[in-house]
């Protein structure tokens, strides 16, 4: 049995994407920060049905059992329900629970996958689903086996922010038009990727690492096509790869997006 | 060559957004439908953006783009290509009337396996006690039914007070969500191919046959009758309706006589098998209250016969419950 790392998908229309299957260790630690959230939402239920012993601790003793239950068998199913596939761990490890051939997850198989967990744990901290996440060519316990559930890496679903690094600020090297036009000839997808996913990600970075990651990837460009000193060296490399960036990504010469939105309406 | 990102993500991105709004209606509403104007609109702006993909993934290597429109397709592919029936909002009347037991009829097979197993370990259970009363000690697994029955039987008859007075609640939702956990077990146990879902109803008929075996060798019948009946009538068929699921389970997994694929089995069976979980857990908070505030009280309080009779009846209603209801339309 081959064992894949992305769900593959093919459209009917012709479109083939694949998406990362989720590892053992991210699963493990969105297991983990559920078994957290389970473990605190328990505690404060506890305390809020201890405060009914007042009226019968017979009661109050009762709905703990129901409420822990209840939070320890729904959590996940709620969670995922309400989430389309994700829990509070798998949101913050970015995974997320799928049907396997890419199709509406439905209840039935949420709440499927999270009741056969109980022989996932088996004999203890998930050994059996362990071993057959390992040796299933998907990575999935046998919870997701009976409910026909992989789970991935969450797909981005929020809208990309071009703005903050195509938002129409003036931009020198297009000064020498017919340079810009051989740099977007020149420069290659996949460099001009890593350069926008650099300016995208650059508040993310060590303030001493950006400017040595800046200053190799303006170094490929400076190379690529050499522009006029008056131009080229009165910036510094973060903004020259801006700028390539705006040349590649945006063929015309305007300086807003504006124009571009009310001509194209 | 490569894509004017900032124009194409301008022009396209009112549509990626119509999109995704009559997704997120799609998913978040359970009963929503679409008119047909609606659905030709949904089926253009999937293929738009099926397209729109498309272009990104040949002129342009931006993963942030792609994995919005990626996951965007994903989304609307699902919703396209489903031929499952969409989730109507559940109705607890629809589902006690029609759904469970017609699940339950139409898998019937599975519960009469489990039913079988669980008998043969009633006779295992009383025929060990049959030819070694010691076996006694190695198969009951709870302390108070270890001694001598007639014993017991004259302890429970002359007690002058109630021992479950004030933990009755408590007690009631001990044993309901222990009954239910032990039945969820009995479906999952059945991604073993059905041998755990076999070893546990097994086991449970071993402990069942011992027990009744001992307490009727001991002249203890009505005893144990006014005992179990009342909430035995409906635990038992409840762990059998859920060992009935883990076989279901077993069956799509082994697939015999099936020629469909593996996971064409599975998820022909999923729904049935969240109806049948659900209907046991049902059945088995009926059964825990009953076990807490009138199993465990014996005459004088509570006559033999008064008890054997409600036990009688739950098991009548649910014998004609499981058999009939829901299925004039059938």
């Amino acid at each position: 049995m081959t064992r894949s790392f992305s769900l593959l998908l093919r459209t009917p229309e012709g479109i083939a994407f694949s998406l990362p299957l989720a590892g053992p260790v991210s699963r493990l630690l969105a297991c983990g920060i559920d078994l957290a959230c389970v473990s605190v939402a328990s505690t404060l239920a506890g305390t809020l049905f201890r405060a009914l012993g007042i009226v019968s601790v017979d009661l109050a003793r009762a709905f703990m059992i129901l409420a822990y239950f209840v939070i320890s068998i729904g959590y996940g199913m709620a969670a995922e329900w309400f989430w389309r596939g994700q829990t509070l761990g798998k949101r913050l490890l970015r995974v997320r629970v799928m049907d396997a051939e890419g199709l509406r997850l439905s209840g039935s198989q949420i709440v499927l996958r999270n009741l056969v967990r109980t022989v996932d744990l088996l004999p203890a901290f998930y050994l059996v689903g362990g071993v057959s996440m390992l040796i299933s060519r998907r990575g999935q316990r046998l919870g997701d086996l009976a409910a026909n559930t992989i789970v991935v890496r969450a797909p981005r679903e929020e809208e990309p922010d071009l703005a903050q690094v195509l938002g129409g600020k003036f931009n020198s090297l297009r000064e020498a038009p017919h340079l810009a036009a051989r740099l977007r000839q020149n420069v290659s997808p996949q460099a001009a990727a890593v350069a926008l996913q650099a300016l995208l990600r650059r508040e993310e970075l060590d303030p001493r690492a950006r400017v040595e990651l800046f200053g190799e990837i303006a170094a490929g460009f400076r190379a690529l096509v050499a522009f006029p000193p008056d131009i080229a060296e009165a910036i510094g490399d973060e903004q020259y790869v801006r700028d390539v960036v705006d040349i590649v990504y945006r063929q015309s010469g305007e300086t807003s997006l504006r124009p571009r939105l009310e001509s194209s309406a | 060559m490569i894509l004017d990102l900032a124009r194409f993500f301008a022009a396209e991105r009112p549509f990626w957004v119509e999109l995704e709004k009559m997704l997120s209606r799609l998913e978040t509403e359970p009963g929503a439908r679409l008119d047909l104007a609606e659905a030709r609109r949904f089926h253009y702006l999937y293929g738009r953006t099926a397209s729109d993909l498309a272009r990104v993934q040949t002129f342009a290597s931006e993963p942030e783009v792609r994995g919005y429109l990626e996951s965007l397709v994903l989304r609307a592919y699902g919703e396209i290509h489903e031929t499952r029936g969409r989730g109507k909002r559940a109705s607890l009347w629809e589902f006690l009337t029609r759904t469970f037991p017609r699940t339950f009829r139409r898998r019937a097979a599975a519960f009469w396996l489990a039913a079988g197993i669980t008998l043969l370990g009633c006779a295992f259970g009383a025929g060990a006690l049959l030819l070694d009363p010691e076996a006694k000690n190695t198969i009951l697994p709870f302390d108070h039914l270890l001694g001598d029955p007639t014993r017991r039987v004259a302890e429970e008859e002359s007690a002058s007070k109630d021992r479950l007075a004030g933990a009755k609640t408590t007690f009631s939702a001990f044993l309901m969500t222990h009954n239910i956990r032990v039945s969820v077990f009995a479906l999952a146990l059945g991604m073993t191919w059905g041998v755990g879902t076999v070893i546990l109803l097994f086991y449970n008929g071993v402990i069942l046959g011992a027990i009744a075996f001992d307490y009727a060798a001991a002249g203890q019948a009505a005893f144990l009758a006014g005992w179990l009946l009342p909430h035995g009538a409906i635990e038992i068929p409840a762990i059998l309706l859920a060992g009935q699921a883990g076989f279901l389970l077993a069956g799509a997994l082994i697939g015999r006589g099936n020629r469909l694929p593996l996971r064409a089995r599975l998820r022909a069976v999923t729904t049935d098998l969240i109806t049948l979980i659900a209907g046991v857990a049902l059945l088995l908070v009926w059964a825990g209250g009953v076990e807490a505030f009138l199993s465990q009280y014996h005459e004088p309080v509570v006559p033999y016969s008064a008890k054997i009779l409600f036990g009688t009846a739950e098991l009548v209603l649910l014998v004609w419950y499981l058999a009939r209801c829901g299925s004039g339309e059938e």
